[in-house]
């Protein structure tokens, strides 16, 4: 009975347990209720994903109307996907949220903290779930509005300044997708997706619908922080709470990715828009900027934080790059680092925010020496940093050998260099922290410390963890990927 | 196709738009730009009545005599989009005092000079 329910509980359970916090009020009590409400989540989107993969797409009419007329949530294998790997980072934040938030945002505020961070979970989970267009621009300004908020909670005063910049050009973006939407339904009378997919390729040969792609490709675009448009990304990330960062890094962008998939290769399905027009090479071309692009500023910041947010816009360059290539293989590679991104970054700025917490500053020159006085977060900052490069036997390397096989197998090979080239660029500004963290004298102690608590050690090392175990054994997160790339491209999805 | 000036309304609904763009990019002034983004959003609910307007159509209101009318989707979403924008506006709006709090100023420039020193 409750599991037929489930595709909608997964929406209202954080939806309602949101202003529930706001009641609560006590810190301790609100910390309690969030992660109890994440840590049910999870399992409602494993359940999904064992039931999409087992019987095939599930559809479940809101309120009993039947689409077009009335919203429906539509669970393919892709979404199914999406919906674990926000879940998941959204259970694996709430205790590492813990000791960080209360370091970082004063006590009488805290409630607040937990109320946006289920709010946005609730957003990100709902552009995943949902199979109505407009519906998705409704979820994605609850995640938008919710992480600007997040963001502004920090405590360096230049995150006020990134949140108002990051609200700008979300609701930019935001606002280029309703329109992009509006054209659509300008033409073809209908909001939901699967609808869509089967009306827009009758008539794209209207100038109405190349508007429309083209307002949708810039608005996602926008929220994907796609290069160039990644501006308002590197300071958010940088001066938001150390939680935030660790939440949105590895779930924001992915999800709005997520949208651009469903776009292309479902709303667009049937015509293979990308070679159609000519969007793939713009796509590609962008995607190989942002690589050199992000990898190379990332290399001359003196700011970890920052270092690694201009790091995630280079990795968001593999993920476009990979659908740009519009074959399976390149597809599956783009979904698999969407998962794979989400698990490094996630550990990568969980080491940062425990290193926030020791000491005070993610700033590089006060890091000299700070592997030997936090061996433990040191050691998965390393992992994270190596499966960042590609190095074989991490998540990151799986990725990577995707992309550059589809490369190849489409005859590109330049391109497949170029992938090895931006790696490389990795490898200096990854070693740049390593040199700092382990070959430099250490630093003097102001005080002594205690070693950095359980909470946040824990969560870290099962990112770390999990980096590993998939860079070894990525059966399973290829397995879904490539059934949902083979289904997407199939038409339709 | 029609001809050249087609709809005069999607005319000033671009004009519209183009303008709330530019002053969020032209315009330092913190508060100019929340308005010019205003501008912007306003402008994408006029374009989703307008092509909600069915000629010679009234209100869709459930009444005797009524047969032709108005597409009310539109309408509804923009509800929607409307409720968005405000709680948008108001968060840029309480976000700009506390930037104003924060640095003293709600100009582009100066916060980013007095960002460049810390």
């Amino acid at each position: 009975m409750i599991a037929q329910h489930l595709p909608i509980l997964q929406i209202v359970l954080p939806l309602m347990a949101a202003p529930v916090c706001m009641v609560i009020r006590h810190p301790h009590v609100v910390w309690i209720w969030a992660t109890l409400i994440a840590f049910l989540c999870l399992p409602m989107s494993i359940a999904l994903l064992m039931q999409v993969m087992a019987e095939g797409v599930i559809v479940y009419e809101l309120g009993g109307w039947a689409a077009p007329w009335g919203i429906e949530y539509r669970i393919d294998k892709l979404n199914a996907f999406v919906l674990v790997i926000v879940t998941a980072i959204g259970a694996v934040v709430m205790p590492y949220a813990k000791r960080t938030v209360d370091a970082e945002i004063p006590m009488s505020r805290v409630y607040l903290f937990y109320t946006m961070l289920l709010l946005c979970e609730t957003g990100l989970l709902g552009i995943a779930i949902t199979g109505d267009a407009f519906n998705l621009f409704v979820f994605l300004e609850i995640s938008s509005l919710s992480s600007y908020v997040l963001i502004s909670l920090g405590k360096d005063r230049r995150c006020l300044t990134a949140a108002y910049r990051y609200l700008i050009m979300g609701t930019i973006g935001a606002t280029f997708y309703i329109i992009g939407v509006g054209l659509m339904y300008m033409v073809t009378g209908t909001l939901n997706i699967a609808d869509l997919a089967i009306l827009v390729p009758e008539m794209v040969e209207s100038r109405t619908i190349h508007a429309a792609l083209a307002f949708l490709t810039v608005g996602l675009a926008l929220k994907a922080a796609l290069f160039p448009l990644h501006m308002w990304l590197p300071n958010a990330y940088a001066y938001a709470p150390s939680a935030v960062t660790v939440f949105l890094a590895a779930t924001a962008t992915k999800v709005a990715i997520y949208a651009f998939i469903r776009v292309v290769f479902t709303i667009f399905g049937d015509i293979d828009i990308l070679a159609a027009l000519p969007i793939r090479y713009l796509l590609m071309g962008l995607a190989i900027a942002a690589m050199f692009a992000g990898s190379a500023v990332a290399i001359y910041q003196n700011n970890a934080k920052r270092l690694l947010a201009y790091s995630s816009v280079a990795q968001i360059g593999y993920m476009i790059l990979g659908i740009s290539m519009d074959s399976v293989t390149g597809v599956t590679a783009g979904i698999v680092h969407l998962f794979n991104h989400a698990l490094m970054k996630g550990a990568l700025f969980m080491a940062l925010g425990a290193i926030m917490l020791q000491t005070g500053s993610v700033d590089l020159r006060d890091m000299r020496g700070i592997g030997h006085r936090m061996p433990l977060t040191m050691a998965a900052f390393v992992v994270g940093g190596l499966s960042l490069i590609g190095v074989p036997l991490t998540a990151g390397f799986v990725s990577k050998w995707y992309l550059i096989q589809a490369a190849l197998e489409a005859g590109w090979w330049p391109l497949a260099v170029l992938i090895v080239f931006s790696s490389l660029l990795a490898v200096i500004y990854i070693w740049r922290i390593v040199e700092i963290a382990y070959l430099q004298p250490n630093l003097e102690m102001p005080k002594a410390r205690e070693p950095e608590p359980m909470s946040l050690l824990i969560p870290m090392w099962v990112l770390a963890g999990a980096t590993i175990y998939f860079g070894v054994d990525a059966t399973t997160t290829l397995g879904i990927a490539g059934l949902a790339a083979q289904a997407l491209l199939a038409g339709g999805g | 196709m029609e001809q050249f000036p087609g709809l005069v309304p999607y005319w000033a609904i671009i004009v519209l738009m183009m303008m709330g763009l530019y002053i969020v990019i032209a315009h330092g002034n913190l508060i100019k730009k929340i308005v010019g983004l205003n501008v912007f959003q306003v402008s994408v609910f006029l374009l989703y009545i307008t092509m909600a307007k069915v000629e010679g159509g009234t209100a869709p209101i459930l009444a005797e005599g009524i047969k032709l009318y108005s597409n009310p989707l539109p309408h509804v979403l923009i509800l929607t989009a409307i409720v968005v924008g405000v709680a948008t506006t108001a968060l840029g709006l309480a976000l700009v005092v506390r930037i104003h709090n924060a640095y003293g100023t709600i100009e582009d420039e100066e916060i980013d000079k007095l960002e460049d020193q810390t």
